[in-house]
């Protein structure tokens, strides 16, 4: 615990959590006006024209790490937290202006009672089967 | 206006998702469950609840005060490059019962585990989907160990509705596994047939 050799050793670890509370990632905001809370397997999808978001000021990296992933494979919000370590309610604000801003968009899972389409289910069995 | 930029390759496939819950009590092997079908090791996702969200009367002064985290195990299951099937685990705490609904939203169906030395722990889940009428189909799983029961007085115990269908399973095996998520889809697809307005006809 001596301040000496500071890098080599913190006085806290992993263990201690987050050192940043997840809401300061989103300055504050606990809900975003275009979420419409969007479900965990909503897919975040990159915008094909964006490049490179990072020089951009307004975005924090939080924001840019959701868009490099979503660049290559489409993510589900669930998979986002997951990989980012992020509270699925963070992940949901950040979304949410990453849409408001065109680089992603989002696209939201059909409700099951409104698959008219009776194939989609036909399909998931027959996948199942062939796992 | 077309921009003479080239495209990064062609555009990534936008799959159709779908999810699953896996219900159960505590140590009924959920998450052995979702991790013997799931392509991926199953991720844990934290959610941050406030006591904003839930129906309470008076959160004025005190909104996002009181936090907690419940983590949820997931796995996922590429079927198709345009249709990914997931699974949720859902929390195993009553305390976390809100959280659910949020889960249960638009999901196709459920499985409820059971372990036949705790039945009881099963009761919950049970009547959560009966109620909001989300289809769902119980899972025995057959424990090491664990006395074997016939299937019917395993309903009989649960009280469940016939209509209900009650696989044993071992949740540590893929093909058993493969099997209760399959039972899970064919009920969900009777269940909206019964329900679908017949205007044909």
């Amino acid at each position: 615990m001596s301040g000496d050799d500071q890098g080599s050793s913190r006085w806290f670890d992993d263990e201690a959590g987050p050192v940043v509370r997840p809401y300061a990632m989103t300055r504050g905001r606990t809900s975003h006006a275009a979420q419409h809370r969007l479900d965990l397997i909503a897919v975040v999808v990159t915008e094909p024209h964006v490049d490179d978001p990072e020089p951009d000021p307004s975005l924090s990296p939080e924001h840019v790490d959701i868009v490099e992933l979503c660049r290559d494979a489409p993510q589900s919000v669930a998979e986002i937290a997951a990989e980012l370590d992020l509270p699925v309610g963070v992940v949901r604000v950040l979304v949410g202006d990453l849409a408001d801003e065109g680089l992603v968009h989002v696209t939201r899972p059909v409700p099951p009672a409104e698959l008219v389409d009776e194939s989609i289910l036909r399909d998931v069995i027959s996948g199942l089967r062939a796992l | 206006m077309v921009l003479g930029r080239s495209e990064r390759g062609k555009p990534p496939v936008e799959p159709v998702t779908l999810k699953i819950l896996v219900a159960g009590g505590f140590g009924v092997g959920k998450t052995t469950l979702v991790g013997a079908v799931s392509e991926i090791r199953p991720l844990r996702t934290e959610e941050v609840l406030t006591e904003a969200g839930r129906p309470v009367d008076d959160t004025h002064g005190v909104e996002g005060k009181n936090t907690t985290t419940v983590a949820m195990d997931f796995g996922r299951i590429t079927l198709r490059q345009d249709l990914v099937l997931y699974l949720f685990g859902t929390p195993g705490q009553n305390r976390f019962w809100f959280l659910w609904d949020e889960l249960a939203t638009g999901a196709l169906g459920a499985v409820v585990l059971a372990d036949t030395r705790r039945l009881e722990d099963s009761f919950a889940a049970v009547d959560y989907f009966e109620r909001r009428s989300i289809p769902f189909v119980v899972g025995v799983n057959c424990f090491d160990g664990a006395a074997r029961y016939p299937a019917d007085d395993v309903r009989q115990a649960l009280d469940l509705d016939e209509a209900v269908p009650l696989v044993l399973c071992d949740a540590r095996e893929r093909e058993s596994v493969k099997e209760v998520l399959i039972e899970v889809v064919r009920h969900a697809m009777a269940h909206t047939a019964d329900r679908r307005p017949r205007v044909t006809t």
